[in-house]
């Protein structure tokens, strides 16, 4: 009894202390517990698995360095994805504090791929007023931006040649800590009939199951867990094809989590073991 | 007198041509849409014009005050500094521009955000408590979402993640889909009464 009484009155520095341990033993020794891969994942990955060379996905960098850790791998894992499947990507950016993100990632990927800019891929940077840029991607991308996030016009990059609107967009992912796949849903979906998926984080993702069930995103990508399933898919990929596997940060990060969530887990039977018990001793 | 009319003039003749433009697929609604897009931009991009100039007005003024001077001068400052980054040595990987911002700005929203981790745990063990059948379910709801989420969960048993994902489907779809439609139908009532003249508090004043 005095045990429990201890354990449900813990100082908070040291909840805060064996939730650092936590998180910061498995990323130094991971756990390597296997991924089970679920629907909506799979249906992302299959989606782009199965485009023919030479489509287009475009991916929306509509989060910041604030969500870093569970949504820039999912932003990695696609865009490796992608380019390995010869997939032409269109970045854009509807969260101005994301942007310098969306650079570093097209930059490294390529790089792993040999991928040449313009013709393989473009960054268009970031443009206000997220609503029009969604419905003016529909008529026509060469408006809204005419020119690339470094200042090229877009008329005299290959690949934008035969891009001009949705029509030629197989599949927009949004990436963000937000409701803007939701409006993504609103505006390109809805008025264009154009595909949409989304990578969020866990704690949005409950918000966009409505989403997923109704068919208005083809899959999803929900937290660090759906950034771990996407990137152990891409990394089976990428061995089977003879690539180097990259480091597996969702994975490595998932592991963190499990502990993690079990602590939590054990906190609250403590706290509520405490609670119960000084229930019984007022009675 | 006019302040106020023309602004509700203008709200009231698009709301009303871009709700009937939706619905006719007409050329000439079809070039009125690609019009009003245009103008949006040029709208939008006015709008962070406006927003710059308003936030260096709050800050300079700020900065005669002693107890927020120091905040606000780094604001301005970080702001010239990145914006004259930017404009005179280029926003390519691997130029200053980006290099701030891998290197600070990354660290600094990323740092702020984890913390989180470390205060939810916190609060879990100290508020999370089983007092009600409502709190008891939220708990047994919560306790299975954390277990069937993680791969553990899985091998533990594949029908824990099954019940995780069954929560999401189910329960929680319903929930939300009805907090979607009440939010809908909201926008719809508040749009028809900013369009018709009867909310008018977008005015200011």
């Amino acid at each position: 009894m005095k045990i429990i009484r201890i354990l449900s009155t813990l100082d908070r520095r040291i909840i805060f202390l064996l939730v650092g341990l936590g998180i910061l033993i498995p990323l130094l020794k991971p756990l390597g517990i296997p991924e089970n891969i679920t629907p909506p994942v799979r249906d992302v990955y299959q989606f782009i698995d199965t485009l023919p060379p030479g489509s287009a996905i475009l991916l929306s960098v509509d989060y910041d360095a604030s969500v870093l850790p569970e949504v820039h791998p999912m932003f990695l894992s696609i865009l490796r994805h992608a380019m390995l499947r010869k997939v032409k990507v269109i970045g854009i950016a509807l969260n101005p504090a994301g942007v310098g993100l969306g650079v570093q990632a097209f930059d490294r990927i390529s790089k792993e791929f040999g991928k040449k800019y313009g013709e393989d891929y473009v960054y268009l940077g970031f443009k206000p007023n997220m609503a029009a840029t969604m419905l003016g991607l529909g008529e026509e991308i060469h408006k809204v931006f005419p020119t690339d996030y470094y200042g090229i016009p877009l008329d005299s990059l290959p690949m934008m040649k035969e891009i001009h609107s949705y029509r030629d967009i197989a599949l927009v992912i949004s990436f963000s800590g937000a409701n803007i796949p939701a409006l993504w849903v609103s505006y390109a979906y809805s008025r264009y009939g154009q595909k949409v998926a989304a990578g969020v984080t866990a704690v949005m993702a409950a918000d966009y199951y409505p989403f997923l069930q109704t068919g208005q995103f083809i899959g999803m990508l929900g937290g660090m867990k759906g950034a771990a399933e996407y990137e152990d898919l891409v990394n089976r990929l990428l061995q089977k094809k003879g690539y180097r596997k990259p480091m597996p940060f969702a994975i490595k990060g998932m592991d963190s989590i499990t502990v993690v969530h079990l602590l939590i887990i054990l906190f609250i039977i403590l706290g509520n073991l405490g609670y119960f018990l000084q229930k019984k001793e007022v009675k | 007198m006019l302040q106020r009319k023309i602004p509700l003039f203008i709200v009231f003749l698009m709301g009303f041509l871009m709700t009937v433009q939706f619905y006719i697929p007409h050329p000439v609604s079809q070039t009125l849409y690609k019009y009003v897009l245009d103008w949006m931009n040029g709208v939008a991009s006015m709008a962070i014009v406006l927003a710059v100039g308003s936030l260096i007005m709050h800050h300079w003024r700020r900065l005669k005050k002693p107890e927020f001077a120091l905040y606000s001068a780094v604001t301005l400052v970080s702001l010239f500094f990145m914006a004259i980054l930017g404009f005179f040595f280029g926003i390519r990987e691997g130029s200053l521009f980006q290099k701030m911002f891998e290197n600070v700005q990354i660290p600094l929203q990323a740092t702020m955000f984890s913390l989180l981790a470390f205060y939810m745990a916190s609060a879990a063990y100290r508020a999370f408590r089983a007092r009600n059948l409502e709190a008891t379910l939220l708990l047994l709801s919560a306790f299975i979402l954390m277990i069937g989420i993680i791969p553990l969960g899985y091998y533990i048993h594949p029908r824990i993640s099954d019940f995780a994902l069954w929560i999401l489907n189910v329960p929680n779809l319903a929930a939300k889909r009805g907090i979607m439609i009440g939010v809908g139908l909201g926008m719809m009532a508040t749009s028809l009464k900013i369009i018709l003249g009867i909310e008018r508090n977008w005015l200011g004043g």
